[in-house]
């Protein structure tokens, strides 16, 4: 029998990473391997799909004041379709005249085909325990989750997509806040870190690929399921910035410069991080 | 009702190998919340895996396992198409049975 205390083994990890640093002087390189094992250990039973259960779940069931399921939902490949439409976001959709994402584009049907009002759709994107566990991250766990192994494949053809790129990008190395932060500080040169933490590079195709492809992830750390956006919002409160408003241009902007900066590369989630 | 196990059942060799993936808080019942009210203890006490019928696996646990608990364990035996059932009892009595079939 196997049981893992997994926020106890992260300590564990941590300490031995320490130890071996003291030790042999390998370094951050050897530090980052350590991890990377810790990681692999951790895949095969990888709570992510818990998430991913319970919104195929919400998907298939008949929820909102119209009682509907989500199985008309338009992801941008056509109504329902899911598998790998998740590589393909954010992109334009005609019917919003607008650029979304997949939280987006969820929030969106959430209102047009389950009679949810917007407010509802949008009030608990984050979830915190059992007690307030989030629709939101379920759902996009699970649409995730069909994109699994198919390469990135974000569009550019439309012009509000190229624009939206474009803002993103200025978003990217624009400096503010309390500490004159970029997201550009920690994430537009190799070899830095938070902590232990490697931070990618992600002016680098590799570097952007890497990160991109492997959020939404489930993290040991607060035992919950994470999604893009929800990484977003967290880099700009270490930033210091104001707060990342859920579904804004702004944050679909800045999604559409990463993804796209990943295409080509397979999608690699729901992963688990530390 | 708490929500679904995951469960793989796969033969390797003469016996076959089970991982569960479990749905569950697990409150240590050493932790406060934002108040500095002790958050009450909530674990699974009691796992109980059976192959067609038959108990293979009994544990007892405490507030030391991860929440979202992971269970991987062997057993001498098995076919593909066999079922097995993983049942789990927490502290407050609530339970849940899941079934997968070996493949």
């Amino acid at each position: 029998m196997k049981t893992s205390r997994s926020g106890r083994a992260a300590r564990l990890v941590a300490a031995a990473s320490v130890v071996a640093l003291a030790a042999t002087a390998f370094g951050q390189s050897n530090t980052a391997d350590e991890i990377a094992k810790y990681r692999a250990a951790l895949q095969d039973g990888n709570p992510a799909e818990l998430w991913e259960a319970r919104g195929e779940g919400m998907w298939k069931e008949p929820r909102g004041p119209a009682k509907v399921s989500l199985e008309k939902c338009d992801l941008g490949m056509g109504p329902g379709v899911v598998k790998g439409a998740y590589t393909q976001l954010p992109r334009y959709f005609a019917d919003a005249d607008r650029v979304m994402d997949l939280e987006t584009r969820l929030v969106w049907c959430m209102v047009k085909i389950q009679g949810y009002t917007e407010a509802d759709a949008k009030k608990n994107p984050f979830g915190a325990g059992n007690d307030r566990k989030a629709d939101m991250e379920a759902l996009v766990a699970y649409v995730t989750s069909e994109s699994r192994g198919i390469k990135m494949n974000v569009p550019q053809s439309h012009p509000k997509e190229r624009e939206a790129y474009a803002l993103g990008e200025k978003m990217f190395f624009f400096r503010g806040g309390t500490h004159d932060f970029a997201c550009s500080t920690c994430h537009g040169e190799d070899g830095k870190r938070i902590r232990l933490q490697d931070l990618p590079n992600l002016t680098t195709k590799a570097g952007a690929q890497k990160a991109y492809t492997t959020w939404p992830a489930y993290r040991v750390s607060q035992g919950e399921l994470r999604s893009f956006q929800w990484r977003l919002n967290d880099c700009f409160r270490q930033q210091r910035f104001p707060e990342l408003v859920f579904g804004s241009d702004a944050s679909i902007d800045l999604t559409t410069f990463l993804a796209v900066n990943a295409n080509g590369a397979a999608f690699d989630a729901p992963a688990i991080k530390r | 009702m708490p929500d679904p196990s995951r469960i793989r059942a796969n033969v390797v060799g003469d016996s076959t190998e089970v991982k569960v993936l479990m749905n569950h808080e697990m409150e240590t019942g050493q932790r406060k919340d934002a108040q500095g009210k002790v958050i009450p203890a909530w674990f699974i006490q009691d796992v109980t895996a059976t192959w067609n019928g038959k108990t293979v696996l009994s544990a007892q646990w405490g507030p030391a396992v991860a929440k979202n608990p992971f269970l991987s364990f062997k057993f001498k035996g098995g076919a593909k198409g066999d079922k097995v059932m993983i049942t789990w009892v927490d502290n407050r009595g609530e339970k849940r049975t899941d079934e997968a079939t070996i493949a």
